[in-house]
């Protein structure tokens, strides 16, 4: 390996030009900190020279304090990174490192190995193109390495060296290495690991990392650093280059009006002037005027550069769309067999509103059901209701409108996606679309003639869902009865979906855990959009504890359409009136997962009304909702 | 599979790693800018800052930069950095904002008197706070890169920050492909480093590449300075208090980081070019942020200022 400093010395000039044509590797090491993992990145670095001199003062002042080489310089406190995680002496997070030699540049995400990480595991392995893998030459392939090359496979990655690692422990025996490779291989097969490499390494000694070593005349392959600056990768990138056109379009680039341009990073395949596109998932046709580059044109784009498109048509397309090569089109689906990965604490549950990002479009989404949940661990597949931290499940996804993809495995930047609480915000999971559901695919929605608008035009008001929500006992029940009696009075068509009634029939295969609450809320929201949309007002009294589903049944209607109430009684209140004993029983024990006991309401924080129920009689309030549904043009 | 990449068949071509973080950079100023309503780029003149200001240049060309600039000024800025930035806002046509601490000024807060930890603080952690709320911006990008220091290296590139613009490290989101969530509740503001792979040596051959203009403190020069404590340190202007028997002597140096000068170690150098700054660099055995004093304290005193708020 040359470093960057051995060139440094000759023409400045070309040295430079060299370095600036040289390509990138980006791979992900899996192993624990016990195989040598933080020691072999950390010898990677100083190998490559990247370690400065006041950094070996630091890390010789560590090493001293904390190391655990007996004062040795121990170079896996190079890559330990915050202070609370050296502190506990393991890696709790995903760090990215950079070194570089003549021919590459190398980027590593480092990912502490533990069976609780498999979400920084699957983080790192999304933007890797390679998986480095350790195993300990004295334990051979562990549980922990078939679960690494498991997660590796899962994220797409077909190219992985396993580096024999503390092979000096074992005297460099040829017939250890020999043994855990055949191991190895045999397994990997299995997994779809195409492209496998062995090395016999010490991390500790530097043998094989980059010189070869003098202990293992037997073993005649590349050394670790040898093999790294060659390989071209299988899978990840390269699959997605290999395949046909696609660009998600990020952004509309209209300075003035004689320039329109679709920004965007090409995600798969290559484009030219001339190219006949596809924009999905409305379907329209163009074709590719210009490629706009910084200072002229391009001749082509391809996969992995950011670009700007024009197209010789004056067609609509915006941010969340994908441009595809018009013969080799992406599918459009809403519903979806998928790999989920769930990284929050709060479980994954069936049924609970979601929001789903794929490339630049963020759409609604529920999963409907879970088919299996893997272990991953032994990589038997078992039954599961909701998915836990860290867990995989094979699941069937569900859109609130068609997205285009590609399967996760022919790129992973139109089949990969993350999942985003719709309350917190955070990512809460990532997946892998495998396949389109055909039910949904050739399940097309029956274009009917007579409309919303007809049937408001003949009832002689508009539609709306008036959605009471309170902890039980709050008088939702009492205002909704007096609401819709007074509407009716008014000449209005109305229903009333009240929670209890419902749970007799509609929703009666379901309990009061968290998931059939999610249920009987999305069908509930599912049966007031069909009444909305034969033209009810739909008067909707229910505890819905959870603004996630209250917020997803309000997506079902128009904007205008959705009155969110909040009956708000104090829960002593509510308790101390308990007009149907529920209060007495959930405290007693009797009754579990009772909204405001021992399960939580979480009360609307903007909701269109509120309602005091300790300073309003119900008849004022149904006044109040009247006057309301007045101003917003219902009545 | 040992094929030299250059030799690489199919419908895809490779592209160098230069293009690729570039690429990867400019695809993280359109995300941030398409899922925020209000983004502002920090800028500080330094080179970070000249690459950054470049590519989201690019990100968005023909168009013009969809956000303004935001320099957050301690008042004891190298001259030739302010006549850079102002240079730099006049020809390139952006829109560049000034903040300075109105505090700091009124108590006149120098980094002599008051000391280095109190000096950043107050200009520029509270500064930047400041200006942040004062506009309303809820996405602010900076230049700094995952090399740059070991807290670093696990940072995400959109990173998310309170109401009072605290970092947490349990609170970061999980980034997996090119997919970024940009979503903040009311008062949360988002972070977004679009440099976050580039190394310093990246920084240097793309400049060169480029052929960008940088602050000519980056090359050596024959410069006025005294050595304190170990370290050189340019004589700026005459604010700079004296000690007894200190007198500026004229050095050839140049600067590996740009910010307050009194805080900015020099190294001495004949580097009077871009290249021979890079062949430096690469024989170089100091790392970069050894020039910048506040890294000093301790070896986890980066990532308790990013708690506090500083970028």
């Amino acid at each position: 390996m040359a470093t960057p400093t051995s060139a440094a010395l000759g023409d400045i000039e070309e040295y430079l030009r060299g370095h600036e044509r040289k390509d990138l590797l980006r791979l992900i090491t899996c192993g624990s900190v016990d195989d040598g993992k933080s020691t072999l990145i950390g010898r990677l670095l100083y190998e490559s020279h990247l370690v400065f001199e006041d950094q070996l003062a630091a890390l010789e002042a560590d090493s001293a304090r904390s190391g655990t080489r007996g004062g040795d310089l121990d170079l896996a406190l190079l890559v330990d990174g915050l202070a609370a995680e050296r502190e506990q002496g393991i890696t709790i997070d995903v760090a990215y490192r950079f070194f570089t030699t003549d021919k590459r540049k190398f980027i590593v995400a480092d990912t502490p190995g533990h069976e609780q990480y498999t979400r920084n595991m699957v983080t790192g392995a999304s933007t890797a193109d390679l998986a480095v893998i350790l195993v300990d030459a004295r334990k051979g392939v562990l549980t922990q390495t078939r679960r690494h090359s498991y997660l590796v496979s899962l994220l797409g990655i077909r190219s992985v060296v396993l580096a024999v690692n503390k092979l000096d422990l074992v005297g460099y025996d040829q017939g250890v290495f020999d043994g855990i490779c055949r191991e190895y291989r045999e397994f990997a097969a299995e997994l779809g690991l195409t492209d496998v490499t062995c090395v016999p390494t010490s991390a500790l000694n530097g043998d094989n990392i980059v010189d070869r070593s003098p202990h293992t005349p037997w073993y005649t392959g590349p050394t670790l650093m040898g093999h790294l600056e060659t390989v071209v990768p299988a899978g990840g990138e390269t699959a997605a280059a290999e395949g046909p056109f696609r660009m998600p379009v990020q952004y509309v680039n209209r300075p003035d009006s004689d320039f329109r341009g679709f920004s965007g990073t090409v995600a798969g395949g290559t484009v030219r002037p001339g190219d006949p596109v596809r924009v999905l998932p409305a379907g329209t046709t163009s074709t590719v005027d210009r490629v706009v580059g910084w200072d002229r044109d391009l001749d082509e784009a391809v996969t992995g550069q950011a670009v700007t498109l024009t197209l010789t048509d004056e067609i609509d397309a915006s941010r969340g769309d994908l441009l595809c090569a018009a013969r080799e089109p992406a599918a459009v689906a809403d519903r979806f067999a998928a790999h989920l990965v769930w990284m929050a604490e709060a479980p994954l549950v069936p049924g609970r509103p979601y929001l789903v990002k794929s490339g630049t479009r963020t759409v609604g989404a529920t999963v409907a059901r879970i088919d299996h949940v893997v272990d991953v661990n032994t990589l038997e597949r078992g039954p599961g209701t909701e998915l836990g931290l860290n867990a995989i499940g094979h699941c069937e996804l569900v859109l609130d409108q068609p997205i285009a993809h590609d399967p996760y495995d022919d790129n992973r930047h139109t089949g990969g996606f993350i999942v985003i609480d719709r309350l917190t915000r955070t990512t809460v999971g990532a997946g892998m679309l495998r396949a389109p559901l055909r039910a949904a695919g050739d399940l097309h929605w029956q274009a009917v003639d007579v409309g919303k608008a007809e049937r408001a035009a003949r009832n002689g008001h508009r539609p709306c869902v008036v959605w009471l929500t309170g902890l039980s006992g709050s008088g939702k029940s009492t205002i909704a009865n007096l609401l819709e009696k007074r509407l009716h009075a008014l000449g209005k068509r109305t229903y009333l979906l009240d929670g209890d009634n419902v749970r007799h029939g509609l929703c009666r295969d379901l309990g009061f855990g968290e998931a059939d609450r999610a249920e009987n809320i999305r069908r509930v929201a599912e049966v007031a959009a069909l009444m909305t949309d034969a033209g009810l007002i739909t008067v909707v009294s229910f505890i819905s504890p959870f603004r996630a589903e209250r917020d997803f049944a309000r997506g079902r209607v128009a904007a205008d359409e959705f009155c969110e109430v909040y009956v708000d009684t104090p829960l002593a209140v509510a308790e101390a009136r308990d007009p149907k004993g529920l209060y007495r029983r959930a405290r007693a024990g009797e009754i579990r997962d009772f909204t405001g006991i021992d399960s939580p309401y979480e009360a609307p924080t903007r909701p269109d009304v509120r309602i005091d129920t300790t300073a309003c009689a119900p008849e004022e309030a149904v006044e109040v909702l009247v006057a309301k549904l007045g101003e917003m043009g219902v009545l | 599979m040992t094929a030299d990449i250059s030799t690489r068949t199919g419908r895809g071509a490779a592209i160098g790693h230069l293009e690729r973080l570039e690429a990867e950079s400019i695809h993280i100023l359109r995300e941030a800018v398409a899922e925020s309503d209000r983004p502002v780029m920090l800028y500080s003149m330094g080179k970070d800052s000249t690459v950054m200001l470049h590519l989201a240049r690019k990100a968005f060309h023909p168009g013009r930069l969809p956000f303004p600039l935001l320099h957050v000024d301690t008042t004891w800025k190298f001259r030739e950095m302010i006549e850079f930035r102002d240079r730099t806002a006049r020809e390139l046509d952006v829109e560049l904002l000034v903040h300075r601490n109105p505090e700091c000024v009124e108590l006149g807060i120098d980094p002599f008197t008051h000391g280095s930890s109190v000096h950043t603080d107050m200009w520029k952690t509270q500064g930047l706070k400041q200006a942040l709320d004062a506009h309303g911006f809820d996405l602010a990008f900076g230049g700094a890169r995952r090399d740059e220091e070991k807290s670093r290296a696990k940072e995400r590139v959109f990173s998310i920050r309170s109401a009072q613009h605290r970092w947490d490290p349990k609170r970061q989101r999980p980034e997996l492909w090119r997919l970024y969530n940009a979503r903040t509740a009311p008062g949360e503001s988002v972070r977004v480093f679009p440099l976050s792979n580039w190394t310093e040596l990246d920084i240097w051959l793309y400049i060169h590449r480029e052929n960008l203009p940088i602050v000519p403190l980056y090359l050596a020069a024959p410069r006025p300075v005294v050595e304190r404590d170990g370290t050189l340190v340019m004589v700026d202007d005459d604010r700079f208090p004296l000690r007894p028997g200190e007198r500026p002597e004229l050095r050839d140096v140049r600067f590996r980081t740009l910010g307050c000068y009194p805080l900015t170690g020099a190294v001495e150098s004949t580097a009077g070019t871009l290249p021979a700054v890079i062949r430096e660099m690469l024989l170089a055995t100091t790392s970069e942020r050894q020039g910048r004093m506040i890294d000093h304290d301790s070896s986890a005193s980066m990532e308790r200022k990013k708690q506090e708020g500083y970028f």
